[in-house]
């Protein structure tokens, strides 16, 4: 049953990403940034799928310290790596949109920063899991490490702010936004789209990091006889 | 036995045992000397070069230092155990943790102290125009770094690749700390004082201070006992 709901979101994340693309494709070409500004409808869906992500990957890290069950460890590792692959998408989509109309692959903005620090922590978390050998101390560490991550985001952001910023203002969902409603529409599907996509992802990663307990499980049972 | 004396019997027993070898302060200290000399290679060391960046360059410099003493926090209670003993003594996880951050708050700061003066005779730079508000931005700046620096020497001290985890995770966890104190180590070398503008980077340190030394409080218990 669990298994016949992912494939049928994966199926439907995948339809409704196709007709996006084709919907981005027939786009025109915008007035001021040419055809560059179509990787934004990657972009912010990037981003969306990280923040899902990593939000899970906190939430499920208190869970496990409450609860220490291990579903909630596996779920944090699941999130976390998908989590990172989409701040990788997320910081690789905003550095090619910035060559082309900033003309520079990177700056040191507010949002770039706090991204790239985002990044940092979160490939420290996975390879902090790498360094621990037994399965609980790794899942207790990794749960403490995640919630302190998390925290810092918010304030390595605010504090950026503070003296420079030039990552552009929301246009999309904004009052100040100058985007056509079809062209927001889209947007807003993409959006589902990939995140429904991050989520097939996890589920996936979380059977494997249960499939790989077990094996372990087994593997001490007939150690033990 | 009042929990600020239990506190203060863990910060003596640290800093006797460091105190008897020396060796994270010792090692630390030659570290920042000799990184104070390679970056002279890096830049033109004028005096007015130098007080641009001198808050980048002292807090790249204490906070390499810092995690030496950092490293061995913890570390140097693996020989025969002793870790085990302290985590089974009848003190709190919060108790440990505060009488450790201590400790190294105090062998972080003296190597700072040493290292200052250095830095000034070095690079002809005239750091103590301003000496108070330095002593302030290092007395925050050195606490955020010694809170995350202990609670991670906790976590990482017995895994793989210890040495190299520790950096790797509290680095870009003390961003802001470090952003903030290099941003005032600057403005004050400079002899710029302390105005509305960069008041609002005191309030981050003190911020991040408060923040990270009550989440380390809450989860130290969990990180040493499981």
């Amino acid at each position: 049953m669990r298994d016949k709901i992912l494939y049928g979101l994966g199926v439907l994340a995948f339809l409704i990403l196709a007709r996006d693309i084709y919907a981005i494709a027939r786009f025109p070409a915008e007035a001021n940034q040419g055809y560059a500004f179509k990787i934004l409808f990657f972009h912010l869906p990037a981003w969306a799928a990280a923040g899902t992500a990593v939000t899970t990957a906190l939430v499920t890290s208190v869970m496990f310290l409450v609860t220490k069950n291990f579903k909630y460890d596996a779920t944090a590792v699941a999130a976390t790596e998908v989590g990172v692959a989409f701040i990788s998408v997320g910081l690789v989509t905003g550095s090619i949109w910035g060559r082309v109309i900033w003309g520079i692959w990177w700056t040191w903005d507010a949002r770039l920063t706090s991204a790239l620090v985002l990044w940092l922590l979160y490939a420290g978390y996975l390879m902090l899991r790498h360094a621990v050998e037994e399965p609980t101390q790794r899942a207790t560490f990794g749960a403490v490490f995640s919630i302190f991550a998390f925290i810092d985001v918010p304030i390595v952001y605010f504090s950026i702010r503070w003296w420079r910023t030039q990552h552009p203002s929301p246009v999309f969902f904004s009052s100040t936004g100058s985007f056509p409603p079809d062209w927001s529409a889209v947007m807003l599907w993409n959006i589902l789209a990939i995140v429904m996509l991050a989520v097939v992802i996890v589920a996936v990663r979380l059977r494997q990091e249960e499939t790989q307990r077990e094996i372990d499980h087994l593997r001490r049972l007939a150690h033990a006889f | 036995m009042g929990l600020i004396r239990q506190v203060f019997i863990i910060t003596a027993k640290d800093l006797r045992a460091e105190l008897r070898t020396k060796e994270a302060v010792n090692a630390a200290l030659a570290f920042a000397v000799m990184i104070l000399v390679l970056f002279s290679f890096a830049f033109d060391p004028e005096e007015a070069t130098t007080q641009m960046i001198s808050g980048g360059l002292l807090w790249i410099v204490f906070a390499f230092a810092g995690t030496l003493v950092l490293n061995r926090s913890f570390a140097r209670e693996l020989p025969n155990d002793c870790l085990d003993a302290l985590v089974a003594a009848p003190v709190s996880g919060a108790v440990l943790f505060l009488g450790k951050a201590l400790a190294n708050y105090l062998l972080v700061t003296a190597v700072e102290l040493v290292a200052l003066p250095v830095f000034g005779i070095l690079y002809n730079v005239r750091w103590y125009r301003q000496f108070w508000p330095v002593m302030l931005v290092l007395v925050l700046g050195t606490w955020g770094i010694t809170v995350i620096g202990t609670i991670f020497s906790a976590l990482t001290v017995n895994i793989r690749l210890r040495e190299v985890m520790l950096p790797m995770l509290t680095y870009p966890m003390l961003v802001p700390a470090l952003m903030g104190a290099m941003r005032l180590t600057t403005d004050l070398v400079q002899g710029k004082p302390i105005d509305d503008d960069s008041a609002v980077w005191l309030k981050l340190l003190v911020s991040f201070d408060v923040v990270y030394t009550a989440v380390s409080l809450l989860l130290v218990e969990t990180v040493l006992v499981g």
